[in-house]
């Protein structure tokens, strides 16, 4: 199990994890940890089962009827499967943020921001306006939207709706955010600013992404898991992993001979 | 090099466009048709009386059909507080929660349910309302033009909530809210022109029902105090007054079916006003 000695905190515990749809295993008993306050990405050729992994961190891959699990993960020593927590329970620790920009069409840049809070019971205008000041800024949006907080969410740019949608899983404050993707659809520019926003958000939340693009995972992440058929191939530093591999695998596909 | 002949292939495409352009003209030619009939026929008679006053008898000139158009609404109200909670809900239910064979069921039910005629409603209503409380009465005909809207409703409930990305739901699932908020607040907020469209078109849809109300309302030639005395509804007025032998009466029926048409008319043009900017966002 590779955790960094500078930083020994762990933020998720995963063990033996196993994914079904069905009959099919997604994801083959998987075990690592998720070091707390650092990111984490998660590469591999597509259907490699590392969107079901990181689904599965929050328990998101329980909306499919078919979708079954093995296994145990810890998030700071709770068993998120354990049959006295929801998971409702779970995600508000666990937050997600995913490939396609998806702010709320009915909902104001404000409401965007603070509809995890306001569904969850907090009335007080105070805490919401603190929390969406806090949540833009962390999500380097504040500047841009400040003086049109009221305009509908759906009138910002692609770039900025993501951005929003990562300060609406800000503002409900988890403990880790999961990130599937997150940039794949924006243009160069509006992905190095979600890349800049992963570094600086990393210390105050475990950030786990997952990506397609190497280039992402070498610049933003500080360890890597490598995913393929379903099981997990090799797990390090992201240094490590991008330049001297245990496996080769791992090898010919950050080098692109293959995925 | 010569040049095809290409007469044949274009002689084809003219005759297959100008047949298609035909039968778009004849979808909308019964429409214009109604419409001109009804304004030369009834518009005369339309007036001030017709909207306030109570039938008159025959050959006494004036009167109106007030109640029947009050008996309409009447009718209409009953019927939107049965058809509408539980359409919308069976519909929240089709789309959101279930299992995938028991829903095969319920969409199939409901869409037999949709093609049952109308005058077999009727029926059923008279058996299951009328007999048992010894009598035709409004809150019979609200009861049978609500059972008609629930299926309706239903499914056209279910239509639009399934057009709501599923990216919306995940979305608000991730932030930790119950899946029940994420149905009202979320899904059905997103979704909500589409299902208010559905509602309106269901009620401009039973209306114009008649043939469940002789069986039900009945019909009442004076207004009506009470939900458990038959009333009058605009499809029965008219029809009591079309089959009649009198010109007065005739006129009158005119006028009716004209506003009646004048009030599906408006509840669709409404509808287009409620869903004119539906997909300005892209979603």
């Amino acid at each position: 199990m590779a955790t960094d000695p500078n930083n020994p905190a762990t933020a998720l515990t995963v063990r033996n994890l196993s994914v079904f749809f069905g009959k099919n295993a997604a994801v083959k008993s998987v075990s690592l940890d998720i070091a707390a306050c650092a990111v984490t990405a998660i590469i591999g050729p597509s259907g490699c089962g590392k969107s079901t992994f990181l689904r599965a961190l929050n328990r998101m891959h329980e909306l499919n009827p078919d979708a079954r699990m093995e296994g145990e993960i810890r998030l700071f020593g709770d068993d998120i499967y354990s049959r006295s927590v929801e998971s409702v329970a779970v995600r508000r620790r666990v937050g997600m943020v995913f490939q396609k920009s998806n702010p709320f069409p009915t909902m104001s840049i404000f409401e965007n921001v603070t509809v995890g809070l306001r569904l969850n019971g907090v009335r007080s205008k105070k805490v919401l306006a603190e929390r969406t000041e806090q949540s833009l800024r962390m999500s380097a949006l504040w500047d841009e939207v400040k003086d049109r907080l009221h305009a509908p969410a759906i009138s910002l740019s692609g770039g900025q709706q993501q951005r929003l949608c990562i300060a609406r899983a800000l503002a409900v404050q988890p403990e880790v955010l999961l990130m599937d993707e997150p940039a794949s659809a924006l243009d160069p520019l509006a992905t190095s600013k979600i890349e800049d926003l992963i570094l600086s958000l990393k210390k105050d939340y475990t950030i786990v992404i997952v990506t397609h693009n190497m280039q992402q995972a070498a610049r933003a992440s500080d360890f890597t898991a490598f995913f393929y058929l379903g099981e997990l191939v090799e797990f390090g530093p992201t240094t490590k992993i991008f330049t001297s591999p245990a496996q080769k695998r791992t090898e010919d596909y950050v080098t692109g001979r293959f995925g | 090099m010569t040049a095809p002949n290409h007469s044949w292939r274009n002689f084809k495409n003219a005759f297959m466009q100008t047949l298609a352009c035909v039968c778009a003209i004849l979808v909308v030619a019964p429409l214009l048709l109604v419409f001109y009939h009804l304004i030369k026929e009834g518009f005369t008679s339309i007036n001030w009386a017709f909207f306030t006053q109570l039938p008159k008898p025959v050959g006494e000139p004036g009167g109106g059909m007030g109640n029947a158009i009050v008996g309409t609404f009447v009718l209409l109200a009953q019927a939107a507080v049965i058809g509408v909670p539980v359409g919308v809900l069976g519909g929240v239910f089709l789309s959101e929660y279930g299992g995938t064979k028991l829903n095969w069921w319920i969409r199939f039910a409901a869409d037999i349910l949709n093609g049952v005629p109308s005058i077999t409603w009727g029926i059923v209503v008279y058996a299951l309302l009328v007999v048992p409380m010894h009598g035709f009465s409004a809150l019979a005909g609200g009861v049978v033009l609500g059972m008609m809207m629930i299926p309706l409703v239903m499914r056209t409930t279910e239509e639009v909530l399934q057009l709501v990305p599923g990216g919306y739901r995940e979305a608000a699932l991730a932030l930790g809210i119950s899946k029940w908020k994420t149905i009202v607040q979320i899904v059905i907020r997103t979704a909500l022109k589409g299902i208010v469209t559905g509602v309106l078109l269901a009620l401009a849809r039973v209306a114009g029902e008649t043939a469940p109300l002789l069986f039900t309302a009945l019909g009442n030639q004076n207004w009506t105090h009470k939900l458990t005395e038959p009333i009058a509804a605009m499809p029965l007025q008219i029809f009591a007054y079309a089959i009649s032998p009198y010109d007065d009466w005739h006129r009158q029926a005119w006028a009716g079916a004209l506003v009646l048409l004048l009030l599906v008319f408006s509840i669709n043009i409404g509808v287009r006003f409620l869903t004119r900017d539906r997909f300005r966002q892209k979603v």
